[in-house]
């Protein structure tokens, strides 16, 4: 039966490593794969009155940039391979808003990297891989 | 054509400003910039505040305009201050946000930034000397105020969102400019054009307030405080004013002129903290004076309605209270429905009620905590000189905890410097509406609102003070007339959401909904 996974990417090394161990799963098994991206974000924080004015327009540049650099090149090159991809974008906390797209597409499995773009971040905060771990409902595969 | 009448109208301002910092030559600098703007500000203040007299005290009647137009919306809602209070949370907490809209500016933010332009020095200075001069009784009056501001929050923050303009570079502008003439020209061409002259009126006192209030009242008073804090008179810096407020127009030009954003993204970080600081240590206080908390919640309650050896009684109490609410919470006076038309919703009516809390945190959680700090350690003193609000809650503060001052100094110059940078993008907003957006425009402004500040810490404080209340009070005769007119949009507004509300047709998402 086919089943839909779902890879975190953020355009590190490790995320290109788990990119290809997801790929080559979803081409051998015939699943389908959501490739998702999520932009660090927060509903909480503090900002000046110019940031609120602009940052709609900054959203939508942010969003540019993730499909034009990250998520788009993916999602083609997979589709050439036969996989079918999927490509989602989201403003958010990584490791939440990883497990909230699980649970929108009915996700099977997830798999992401073990370390992302920011290793001193995870050194002090804890990486998302740790917490995907923690808190996702479903199984998660870490690649190294 | 419309854009020469907008630059002659500039250059009128430009030439008018420039007089008054240019004018007289005498004595030192401090004393010569603060002989130039006295005349002009003492004019304004005596205009706005003109009063009529209840059993011998002068009323305002700008005080009567904006407690009337509360109490009336507070009615006209249907107490929509205590009905929509824990929707309100809700909102803020995010249970109502679409998980694909994330990324745009939230409830919370939208809150955040308002609120860090309104708790600022009125909640430490503004309500030593209302206590002051009112007794204990002041309290009462201004946590009444600010219960009955949240109506008013409410009504103009809902408008704020709904005529905002939305622009193709996907940045957005809102505030009175846009509700008065907007609104009101969409219920007839007469009211139209009362709008069109509302909303000028408004800009041109928000310009001021941006001057005064938001800016010379702001580098005074934290001037006064850092010269107290190294040693009163014989403080090197006492009589170089001038000099405070060149250091500080150097940081804020960093920001509004310089682009540096990053001063102000650092400041609108630690301010919240420094405001929990303020009010966990006003606590801490309150808790280890424990015994005198009744006696100190009678003399508030006693003293609203009996004061003993209070100028004008009762009616003197009501006045102090009502006043510094006012000026603190800054509630039908419109500035912070700029702040909060930024919000990304498909209900303006939603942060209306994210609103509410602007006032509750400011006036009735921030203002109460300083006020019973300076009743329960005795401090208020009826003979004090109003120049010395700051100076009077750090005694206070230090009579508990004696490192306390220090803290409160940076507390101070800190609140000081983030309500500048949001004045300074209120009155920016006032300012493009009146003369247009372009490049000269903006700097002009700039440039303007950098010579308050210097001027501000150069004066003394009677005649900023009452500059600036009056020109922040004067925003609210435009903006409450108009927001009359706009009562029946916002009521239908209201009704329409409150029936999705209560029938359970409103879309939850995240925590919420998972709860169940």
């Amino acid at each position: 039966m086919s089943k839909v996974l779902l890879v975190g990417i953020d355009g590190s090394e490790c995320s290109v490593r788990a990119l290809d161990y997801a790929a080559e799963w979803a081409a051998a098994a015939g699943h389908q794969l959501i490739v998702a991206h999520v932009i660090e974000w927060s509903p909480f924080t503090f900002n000046t009155p110019q940031e609120n004015e602009e940052r709609h327009r900054r959203r939508e540049a942010e969003l540019e940039r993730a499909h034009l650099e990250i998520i788009d090149p993916v999602v083609v090159a997979l589709r050439e391979r036969g996989v079918q991809a999927r490509g989602v974008i989201r403003h958010g906390h990584a490791a939440e808003t990883l497990c909230q797209l699980a649970e929108e597409f009915g996700v099977s499995n997830i798999i992401i990297g073990k370390v992302g773009h920011s290793r001193i971040h995870a050194q002090l905060f804890g990486s998302v891989a740790i917490s995907m771990v923690q808190v996702s409902p479903n199984p998660v595969t870490v690649v190294p | 054509m419309p854009t020469t009448k907008r630059g002659s109208r500039l250059a009128l301002a430009i030439v008018l400003s420039g007089a008054a910092l240019t004018a007289h030559a005498e004595a030192g600098i401090d004393q010569r910039i603060d002989q130039a703007v006295r005349p002009f500000a003492d004019a304004v203040a005596g205009f706005i505040f003109s009063s009529f007299e209840v059993a011998g005290v002068g009323v305002p009647y700008v005080l009567v305009w904006l407690l009337l137009a509360a109490t009336i919306f507070t009615l006209y809602f249907r107490f929509i201050n205590v009905r929509a209070f824990r929707h309100g949370f809700q909102l803020v907490r995010g249970d109502y946000s679409d998980p694909l809209a994330a990324g745009e500016v939230t409830h919370f933010q939208a809150l955040a930034t308002a609120l860090s332009g309104t708790v600022g020095l009125g909640n430490i200075a503004g309500v030593a000397v209302a206590v002051s001069l009112g007794g204990p009784g002041a309290t009462f009056w201004m946590i009444l105020a600010g219960l009955l501001g949240m109506s008013s929050k409410f009504v103009e923050c809902t408008l704020g969102v709904k005529y905002r303009n939305e622009y193709t570079d996907g940045t957005v502008s809102g505030g009175p400019m846009y509700y008065l003439s907007k609104g009101l020209a969409e219920l007839g061409p007469g009211l139209g054009k009362l709008g069109r002259v509302l909303a000028v009126l408004f800009a041109i006192f928000c310009v001021g307030g941006s001057f005064g209030g938001g800016n010379m009242f702001q580098s005074n008073q934290s001037f006064k405080q850092l010269v107290s804090v190294t040693g009163g008179d014989a403080s090197w810096l006492a009589d170089k004013g001038w000099l405070f407020g060149v250091v500080v127009a150097v940081l804020v030009g960093l920001v509004i002129i310089g682009g540096i954003q990053g001063i102000a993204r650092v400041t609108s970080k630690i301010v919240p903290l420094m405001a929990v600081i303020y009010v966990s240590a006003g606590l801490v206080v309150i808790g280890l004076h424990l015994p005198e908390v009744p006696s100190a919640l009678g003399a508030i309650v006693v003293g609203a309605f009996s004061p003993e050896g209070i100028a004008g009684g009762a009616v003197g109490v009501l006045i102090q209270g009502f006043r510094r609410a006012a000026f603190s919470n800054e509630a039908g006076i419109g500035s912070a429905a700029i702040a909060h038309s930024a919000v990304r919703t498909n209900y303006p009516v939603t942060e209306g009620f994210v609103a509410l809390y602007e006032p509750f945190v400011d006036t009735v959680v921030v203002c109460t905590v300083t006020a019973l700090v300076i009743i329960i350690t005795g401090t208020w003193d009826p003979s004090v000189d109003p120049s010395q609000g700051v100076a009077l809650t750090s005694a206070a503060f230090e009579s508990t905890i004696s490192w306390f001052p220090w803290v409160l100094s940076v507390a101070v110059l800190l609140f000081a410097f983030s309500t500048m940078i949001s004045w300074s993008y209120y009155g920016l907003k006032a300012w493009t509406y009146l003369f247009g957006e372009s490049a000269i425009t903006d700097a002009v402004y700039k440039v303007l609102f950098l010579l308050f500040v210097v001027a501000g810490a150069s004066m003394q404080l009677g005649s900023v003070v009452d500059f600036s209340d009056a020109m922040i009070f004067a925003m609210a005769f435009p903006n409450v007339l108009g927001i009359y007119f706009l009562l029946p949009t916002v009521k239908r507004e209201l009704n329409a959401y409150w029936a999705d509300y209560k029938a359970g047709r409103l879309r939850k998402f995240g925590h919420a909904a998972r709860r169940g």
